[in-house]
């Protein structure tokens, strides 16, 4: 199997830090704030791998660290310590120390993102079709004519209709808006898509329709997925392999399956117990 | 005014708008950060245009001032007289082939530049980014990055809603295939113009503190698709005939749209008058000219 990402040793910490910081907070301590200073421990020692067409779940409660982890591997935000490296077309890059055009660059061709908010993710003064043309014409196409016809087979995938394609993502329904979030994501092939809670809030049916829309693409176009979620039912229809966060920890990983039908963590199994 | 330095500046300030002036040439596009120094007119009637001109004009330099095209407008006349007041021992002309330096409001001439002239342009909005984000630090990353995609959007956005580009002035334009600039509120017309134009474009703002460049011989590209290419106005009528300069009758300048208040007529006219003077004059010496222009 081809690997698409080796994360190592992420570690995030919002505040100055100090040398006790990673001592005092974790699931053991209780916190995520440290005591000594105020820093708060968003994540820790987060390290996993990727695999081509593979879906990672992380789950774990809200303040966990998921988001975080996520958002560092897509430069939304800057990890405090660890390593990353994509794999892309038998080349290596080591995220965190590319400068911010090469990040820019990555994120916008070989990433995608999808926020469980799409007021972050799509511009809502543009039209949808146009927020589509932007992550194009980020990736240097200049054909009009191909870039409409790109964002219409896109949006056609994610079953907007493409009749609303000049239409302001405002006027869309959420799970509409979500789609088009989906789209522009894909909109460049990436071999590798985040996805940030992105059924959250939005009714059953729905979440239903776009899960299955993700497992179609991974499917169809092999990307690599990493699901972050607190949803467990979104992690055992999708996720291969799951990461359990608490407190900016992982404290549990292995098969969806495994995970779910026996968690070893008393916070696994007491998620687990909640939900089932 | 003989209390005054030469050119109105003290030689510091001088100084330092060359080294920007310098560095503005050398770095093709690139916005360079001057300080821009208190005029003793308002900031926005061109200051950074006239900071650029006395800093470079000499004695025996003649100077070309136009606003809109046209030598005579009020913005034009003052800050002719300003730097003739200033700057004992210059010339001035309306000649756009006499002239050494032309500063200039809003047009390039009709007429080719050569080598060894130079053309200032007050500039209001020296940012093309201005338009999609507000954070002038985000721009300078945008800048920095080459990342013109959200000015690109706006051109798609236009093209979904008007099925054209409507941007009618200040053009985005990418200078030698890295920094877009503003190239001032001149019309799409004069955009051609600064491609590989033989003189030196200087571009001055004196309310935003920038200056900026196309040097001679440079690449100017307004952005635009692979398969909706950049176009300047056409002035056909209805019929789709080129419409003619009601004075002297050019079909080849870029024409001002003006309703006559006797007759309640729509006139057009050229809108850079030396070259519609000097096309009068040309005709009447060779008076068949205006049958084949008809």
């Amino acid at each position: 199997m081809d690997k698409v990402l080796e994360v190592k040793n992420l570690s995030k910490v919002y505040g100055k830090g100090c040398a006790d910081c990673f001592g005092l907070t974790g699931p053991q301590a209780d916190t995520n704030i440290c005591p000594s200073c105020g820093s708060v421990v968003a994540a820790h020692d987060v390290s996993f791998d990727l695999y081509k067409g593979e879906i990672l779940g992380i789950m774990g409660e809200s303040g966990s660290g998921k988001s975080t982890s996520v958002k560092c591997l897509f430069f939304d935000e800057e990890p405090t310590s660890g390593s990353a490296v994509f794999y892309d077309d038998g080349k290596q890059y080591n995220l965190f120390t590319l400068n911010a055009a090469q990040q820019r660059q990555l994120s916008s061709r070989r990433f995608g993102m999808v926020y469980q908010n799409p007021y972050l993710g799509l511009n809502f003064d543009i039209s949808a079709g146009g927020n589509i043309a932007e992550r194009l014409l980020m990736s240097s196409i200049s054909h009009f004519g191909a870039i409409r016809e790109r964002a219409s087979s896109l949006l056609q995938r994610a079953e907007v209709p493409t009749a609303r394609i000049d239409a302001l993502p405002k006027t869309f329904s959420g799970g509409m808006q979500q789609r088009v979030q989906i789209a522009k994501a894909l909109s460049t092939y990436p071999p590798l898509l985040f996805l940030d809670e992105v059924t959250t809030g939005l009714d059953l049916s729905v979440q239903a329709a776009i899960l299955d829309l993700i497992m179609e693409i991974q499917q169809e176009i092999e990307t690599a997925m990493i699901v972050v979620t607190h949803d467990l039912g979104v992690i055992r229809l999708l996720a291969g392999r799951t990461l359990v966060m608490k407190y900016g920890r992982v404290i549990e990983s292995g098969l969806t399956d495994q995970v779910l039908e026996d968690p070893q963590h008393a916070y696994t199994q007491r998620l687990v117990a909640s939900a089932l | 005014m003989s209390q005054y330095n030469f050119g109105f500046l003290d030689e510091f300030a001088k100084k330092e708008i060359r080294r920007c002036t310098i560095k503005a040439v050398a770095i093709p596009g690139y916005q360079v950060p001057y300080s821009s120094r208190e005029m003793p007119m308002g900031r926005g009637f061109g200051t950074g245009g006239l900071q650029l001109t006395l800093s470079l004009i000499g004695e025996n330099d003649t100077l070309k001032v136009i606003d809109q095209g046209s030598d005579d407008s009020v913005n034009a006349i003052n800050l002719r007289d300003f730097i003739e007041m200033t700057c004992p021992g210059i010339n001035t002309t309306t000649s756009t082939d006499k002239a050494d330096i032309i500063q200039s409001r809003h047009r390039i001439p009709e007429k080719e530049l050569k080598e060894e002239q130079l053309i200032v342009l007050q500039v209001p909005y020296p940012d093309p980014l201005v338009i999609v984000e507000p954070s002038e630090e985000k721009r300078k990353q945008m800048h920095g990055e080459g990342d013109y995609s959200r000015l690109l959007v706006k051109l798609y956005e236009d093209l979904i809603k008007y099925k054209e580009i409507t941007i009618s002035h200040r053009y985005p334009t990418r200078i030698n295939d890295g920094y877009v600039i503003d190239p001032s509120p001149i019309p799409r017309w004069d955009v051609p113009k600064m491609h590989q134009s033989k003189a030196l474009i200087l571009l001055g703002a004196g309310r935003e503190k920038k200056i900026y460049a196309v040097p001679p011989y440079t690449d100017a590209k307004p952005l635009a698709f692979d398969d909706v290419p950049f176009r300047v106005e056409d002035f056909c009528d209805k019929r789709g005939k080129r419409r003619a300069c009601s004075k002297c009758g050019s079909v080849s300048s870029f024409l001002d749209e003006f309703v006559d208040s006797t007759n309640g007529k729509t006139v057009y006219q050229c809108s850079d008058s030396d070259y519609c003077a000097e096309y009068c004059a040309a005709q009447s010496k060779q008076p068949f000219e205006e049958s084949i222009d008809g």
